[in-house]
């Protein structure tokens, strides 16, 4: 099957940004800036890298994903639905009772692999499922999104030693690296530091690209390839609410409501980008 | 009952930048949460007061206590409920309660109500962990009165406190004549029928529960509990005596909350027939929350129907 | 010892220096030689673990720490957290050696009902500054105590011992990020580096390497140091706490049950009871100092 270029990835990423506003609901709090930062991310993973079928979620042979920074699953579902795991209308569903849309990721969804949420979980999971395929002899690669904040818990540290120890070369992180959390600018509240420079000291290739960058960030998944005996992390620079004006860079919209009005421009404001 | 509603978690908020204007040796501690557990309102009062532990809940624990044991510093050490005992229970349990250590630990969104987060962000369990650790005070205030008077009470107590706090605006039933008492539960109406007792943000609905079955001619008596440890126990046996049956109603599981401690105490020495109303051995999900309270059976009307059916089950056994 | 009675300043300072390593290897001996007192007695406990911290205990509590044995809660004390808790007996022995409680009571360690308890406990034994035994915790106590003294604006530094297999845990990481940072340059850890833990050597269990470079990319100042060099160990002490900006880590290369030779570096001696003869082996050994 022909590989998508890089303008027609773009196009489909505004689709997942239109697709992440489908899942707010007017006027309630959503994780809107963290799910724009990883749209591109999230894109180049289920249309250009991974391994897989909405047809045949549970082919065994199937790339996974785990979204570990799991408050900005809307980029998920968003590419799920894209992807036909189910019907787009079930967008609206998002965070309602008995949805299978929940508020984080939980695998009563198709094509979602952990359950994940309380941050700091996923790379455990994702490595243990990497550990799975080496000893299942399959070549299925696992990739975890990973939140900057979400660095400062000493799981991810526990990750990082164990992935590095056990050689795992088909386990990729993503660091959505949008430099803001819940309560601000990471630098001022609490400096992660060199998070490269971590990674790399704890035995991983490291990985340093523009996260909305399409080019770049299919160069970087396809280098992660040549990778042999270690795991990878993908550093990715992004910017919280990216596509839409009023929520780029802006710590507020890392939770915040939106009214219908803005929900609409920022509409506007992704497809005319 | 009083018409107006604000959340717990903001007179928490509110109510410690009122005492550490008095109390100096009072700081904070939170992880990356603050807008949303309200101690952004304390870091916007006492910026020099208030330490930002980012997502390293296990980490801030310690930290908490390794301030504490100075004894010149009460830290209150602040996230959401579910990281501030589950994930933190090893931590909570052998750095601070252990030496017993002064440090006040606040669960924000207790229970269903976190803004449709779903299961990972529900505590249903974080009363049942903190009180089977030794030497835990656990207090679930039931509203913003309430709220204000426990904070205030908390500091004067010298030892390791779980205050829970609620995401949602919640009923006020209490008023500026409410005197707050240490460990001693409150009976918000007398009864000879049978007892609801109830805790946290169930304490409102429990009373309109109340009414209505007073209404129709049960003599209900109403307990409420802000402590579930140290419980009450002379209230509930009082209360086991003179009504025969019980009726828990707890914004958590049913397993080791209120409706566990209650039971404890009760069939040790006067046993009760006890209906726990609760979450039932199961994670959460998300949804708005009157479908959530609905679906857990956290309302008035259920509650009116729980104590029908113990009402009748108390009269099918004891009539011959 | 003859100090001549006209000499440069700084032959004074050599021969007090010698002087004090003399005497600070003398006290890492005694110190030993309780730990095989305590741990027979008690027909068990983490004795390999202890012996080697022997040495950096000896400095901690007869040159660097600033501490008053008979007021134990003095509040400008300097503060020692072990955060490898299981080698209580190496702390006890220090303590009971300095004159925080009777040397006697160093046979009653593990027994019910004692104040020595197998692993720290801060209400019951005087001078220990924190409860510790779950690994990874201690480091964080000790940021906390850190952190206090800036904010209460006191000078006091705190020291943290911690184990090398102690480092897999996550919450070590977490508090190293914090302490970072928040630029704790009052805030001292020295690394038991012995290369050994319960179910083997470290880096086959879990390799932790390279240990400091780790530190330094998490924004640490970093000191290594041969564990058993009194010397080197009172240098590094003294480097440390003069540093400022940042927190700082004294790895320290150390072997498991040093002191005692069928103890050195084995694996199994993590935590076994030894047996009269041996016991009778290790004091003789540590008799002629």
């Amino acid at each position: 099957m022909r590989r998508k270029t890089t303008k027609e990835l773009e196009e489909i990423s505004k689709k997942i940004r239109c697709g992440i506003l489908e899942t707010m609901e007017i006027g309630k709090k959503s994780h809107l800036g963290g799910s724009m930062s990883s749209a591109d991310l999230v894109t180049a993973l289920y249309f250009y890298k991974m391994k897989h079928n909405s047809k045949n979620p549970d082919d065994p042979d199937r790339d996974r994903f785990i979204f570990s920074k799991g408050h900005s699953v809307l980029a998920q579902y968003a590419a799920l639905a894209e992807c036909g795991y189910f019907p787009k209308p079930i967008l609206k569903t998002t965070k309602t009772l008995g949805s299978v849309l929940q508020g984080h990721p939980e695998t009563r969804t198709p094509g979602i692999e952990a359950n994940t949420g309380s941050l700091g979980q996923g790379l455990s999971i994702g490595l243990g499922m990497a550990i799975g395929a080496k000893l299942d002899h399959r070549d299925y690669k696992v990739y975890v999104i990973l939140g900057d904040g979400e660095l400062a818990e000493g799981q991810i540290w526990e990750a990082a030693t164990t992935a590095s120890f056990y050689k795992l070369d088909n386990l990729i992180a993503i660091v959505d690296y949008n430099k803001l959390q819940a309560v601000g600018s990471i630098k001022k509240r609490y400096d992660l530091g060199d998070i490269r420079g971590k990674f790399a000291i704890f035995g991983w290739k490291t990985f340093e690209i523009n996260g909305h960058d399409m080019k770049e960030i299919l160069q970087a998944l396809d280098s992660v390839d040549e990778i042999k005996g270690a795991p990878s992390v993908v550093i990715a620079h992004t910017i919280k609410g990216k596509g839409v004006s009023f929520a780029a860079n802006n710590p507020a919209f890392h939770n915040a409501p939106l009214t219908k009005e803005q929900i609409e421009r920022a509409k506007a404001d992704i497809c005319n980008s | 009952m009083k018409n107006n509603v604000i959340a717990t978690r903001t007179a928490f908020g509110e109510a410690l930048v009122e005492i550490a204007k008095e109390r100096k040796d009072i700081v904070v501690l939170d992880a990356d949460v603050a807008t949303s557990t309200k101690t952004s309102i304390f870091r916007e009062a006492f910026p020099e007061r208030f330490f930002e532990m980012g997502i390293a809940e296990q980490n801030m624990m310690g930290v908490a206590a390794g301030m504490a044991s100075t004894q010149k510093i009460v830290p209150f050490a602040v996230t959401f409920a579910v990281f501030a005992t589950k994930r933190v229970c090893d931590q909570v349990s052998i750095s601070i309660a252990y030496p017993k250590l002064n440090v006040k630990i606040v669960g924000s969104y207790g229970g269903i109500p976190t803004g449709k987060a779903g299961a990972t962000h529900q505590a249903f369990e974080d009363i049942a962990i903190m009180r089977a650790i030794p030497n835990m005070t656990v207090i679930v205030p039931a509203d913003a009165e309430e709220m204000k008077q426990a904070v205030k009470a908390c500091v004067k107590y010298d030892g390791p406190v779980y205050l829970r706090c609620i995401r949602c605006d919640t009923p006020v039933v209490f008023d500026e004549n409410y005197n707050f008492e240490w460990n001693k539960g409150v009976t918000l109406r007398e009864g000879k029928d049978i007892t609801i007792v109830s805790t946290g943000m169930m304490t409102p609905e429990a009373l309109i529960a109340t009414n209505i079955l007073v209404d129709k001619g049960l003599d209900v008596r109403l307990i409420h509990l802000h402590t579930i440890k140290p419980i009450d126990k002379d209230i509930l046996l009082k209360a086991s005596i003179e009504t025969g049956h019980i009726v828990t109603v707890e914004n958590h599981g049913i397993i080791g909350g209120l409706g566990g401690a209650v039971a404890e105490i009760l069939s040790e020495s006067e046993p009760a027939l006890i209906k726990r109303i609760g979450i039932e051995d199961t994670f959460g999900e998300s949804g708005s929350l009157k479908d959530l309270f609905f679906k857990y059976g956290l309302t008035s009307e259920n509650i009116v129907k729980e104590v029908k059916n113990l009402i009748e089950k108390k009269r099918r056994k004891y009539s011959c | 010892m003859k100090i001549p009675v006209i000499c440069k300043e700084r032959e004074i300072l050599v021969v007090f220096k010698e002087v004090l390593i003399e005497n600070l290897e003398k006290k890492a001996n005694l110190i030993r030689r309780y730990i095989i007192e305590m741990i027979s007695n008690a027909e068990g406990g983490h004795i390999g673990g202890a012996l080697s911290i022997a040495d950096i205990m000896a400095v901690l509590y007869f040159h660097t720490l600033k501490i008053d044995p008979k007021n134990p809660e003095w509040e400008d004390r300097d503060r020692l957290v072990l955060s490898k808790g299981h080698a209580s007996a190496a702390w006890y022995a220090a303590l009971a050696e300095r004159g925080y409680f009777p040397k006697e009571e160093l046979l009653t360690f593990d027994h019910i009902n004692s104040r020595l308890q197998g692993h720290p406990d801060m209400k019951r034994t005087p001078g220990v500054d924190m409860s510790s035994g779950s690994l990874g915790q201690g480091i964080s106590a000790a940021l906390g105590m850190a952190l206090a003294a800036r904010y209460l604006k006191k000078t006091y530094r705190t020291f943290v011992i911690l184990g090398d297999g102690e480092t897999q845990e996550g919450q070590v990481w977490e508090a190293a990020m914090t302490a970072a940072h928040y630029e704790l340059d009052n805030l001292i850890v020295i690394l038991d580096y012995n290369k050994l833990q319960l179910f083997g050597q470290t880096n086959t269990i879990m390799n932790i390497e390279p240990v400091i470079e780790k530190w330094q990319v998490f924004g640490w100042n970093t000191i290594e140091i041969n564990g058993h060099r009194i010397n080197e160990i009172v240098q590094a002490l003294e480097n440390a706490v003069k540093f400022e900006g940042k927190p700082t880590i004294v790895v320290a290369h150390t072997v498991k049950g040093k002191g005692v030779s069928f103890m050195e570096n084995k694996v199994e001696w993590h935590s076994l009871p030894p047996t009269k003869e041996q016991v009778e082996k290790a004091l003789k050994e540590l008799e002629y100092f």
